[in-house]
């Protein structure tokens, strides 16, 4: 089997690839920013619920947390979703997981935070939301740039995991092509892939880090 | 009518108390300095008269226009949110950290409350903007970014940054302590200045030549009681009480 035919072949994956990586990005660095503010509230219950869902999101295998979001639905609560697909539980299942990560990330950014930058906004007249939106958040950002970037770059090598639910992703494609042709050559290409990926991320996060280091 | 009138103020931290029953009014163009040794209690009242931090108890009125009025128990209740807004643009604070926006450039730092809190107009606010840095003598820093300015430059901008929002008082909190004694002088001498124009201006600070010869009255405060209040030159020079001589005797040399 030729390297072109394996290529073709893995494109589709590729894109499936991409797309998970794009999708739970969109979803998971909002919901993330959320779960951080609930971490933070000072009302104890939320407190406490946010660190048990980061607790378990962390804990937990990625693999069996992809499971339970496809067949827990079913298997667990009998209810038969018309339409839950397994592309939309692997969005799903990575978001989630994602948004425990982002969320001890921003937590940690905007903890570190001096208490004088808040005391100048609200002496200012700023108001809680224009402080944190205007002040707080975009210094949050320039500091959690380099964890986040650990972050995605472990995102576009995790994507691979949705293969426990067969989704056609490139990682499923290579296996299966691998396992048809006996070559290895499939999961060599594919791991290429997986590492221009990493060096395009790498760089888009470096611009972005260059980019906010106008100030210190 | 007193610009600032603070009475009966109590504050206690954990059941520490920090501030017993504090009273200060402050008249239109008059310029306060409060010393002390540390932990006396001197910026837990600027703190509690800038709202950083809430009085246990007392009053505290600005204008005439109340922010916390005591209720019969002398326990401190705070105006509702729609007046201490208002209440909050009577005055401005200067830190010892300068606390300016890093992410700002030195003129946004100046104009973004001042056009996005009052809704000023733009043009205004940046004129205004442009003729406080040039009396602060940073008119050709207006692009820069405060992390390019030196201790002494960054405090200027502070200084002006409050000055924006057209305040009727200022308050600096140990304006000068995180600056060597060169940067220092560059900011006592803008006090000075604003002192001359008659800014109503509370301060306070460690450098007693300077309360000495800038204010129109200074505050002696200690363990969270002022012991001792008057003309500058009577307080520091020939206090009465004996913890004021004790303390001011380590700076006469």
């Amino acid at each position: 089997m030729s390297f072109s035919t394996v290529m073709q072949q893995l494109m589709s994956g590729m894109i499936s690839t991409i797309s998970i990586f794009l999708l739970t990005l969109l979803f998971s660095m909002p919901l993330g920013l959320a779960v951080a503010f609930g971490r933070m509230a000072k009302f104890k219950p939320l407190q406490w619920l946010m660190k048990l869902y980061i607790s378990v999101m962390r804990g937990t295998p990625l693999m069996l947390q992809l499971l339970v979001v496809y067949f827990g639905p079913y298997y667990v609560f009998g209810i038969s979703l018309s339409g839950y697909s397994v592309f939309a539980a692997t969005i799903i299942g990575f978001s989630v997981n994602y948004a425990a990560y982002f969320a001890e990330i921003y937590r940690s950014g905007i903890e570190s935070i001096p208490a004088g930058q808040y005391e100048a906004a609200k002496v200012l007249g700023y108001s809680k939301v224009q402080t944190f939106f205007k002040i707080i958040f975009p210094q949050m950002v320039k500091r959690v740039l380099p964890p986040v970037t650990n972050e995605v770059i472990t995102l576009v090598k995790d994507t691979s995991l949705s293969f426990v639910l067969a989704y056609a992703e490139m990682f499923t494609i290579a296996k299966q092509i691998s396992a048809r042709e006996t070559s290895v050559m499939p999961l060599f290409v594919a791991g290429i892939f997986y590492y221009i990926f990493n060096l395009v991320v790498a760089m888009i996060m470096g611009q972005l880090e260059k980019r906010l280091s106008y100030y210190k | 009518m007193n610009l600032l009138e603070i009475s009966n103020l109590k504050k206690s931290f954990e059941n520490l108390d920090v501030l017993h029953d504090i009273s200060l009014s402050v008249k239109e163009g008059e310029v306060v300095a409060i010393i002390g040794p540390s932990g006396s209690g001197k910026s837990t009242l600027l703190r509690c008269a800038t709202m950083l931090e809430t009085m246990d108890g007392g009053s505290l009125t600005y204008l005439g226009e109340a922010a916390v009025t005591s209720d019969e128990a002398g326990r401190a209740c705070y105006a509702p949110a729609k007046q201490l807004k208002k209440i909050q643009g009577y005055f401005g604070l200067v830190f010892q950290n300068f606390n300016l926006f890093p992410h700002y450039s030195v003129m946004k730092n100046l104009t973004d409350a001042p056009i996005h809190i009052q809704k000023r107009q733009k043009e205004e606010v940046y004129a205004k903007a442009k003729e406080l840095l040039v009396k602060m003598g940073l008119g050709d820093k207006a692009d820069y970014y405060p992390c390019q300015l030196s201790g002494g430059q960054q405090q200027r901008v502070a200084i002006a940054r409050a000055l924006a929002l057209n305040p009727s008082i200022l308050f600096f909190d140990e304006p000068t302590s995180a600056l060597d004694p060169e940067l220092t002088g560059e900011i006592l001498k803008v006090i000075r200045q604003l002192a001359e124009e008659k800014m109503t201006m509370v301060i306070v600070t460690h450098e007693m030549a300077f309360a000495r010869d800038v204010a129109d009255r200074v505050i002696f405060m200690d363990g969270g009681y002022i012991i001792e209040e008057g003309d500058p030159r009577e307080v520091i020079e020939n206090p009465k009480e004996e913890r004021t001589r004790q303390f001011l005797a380590r700076f006469s040399s």
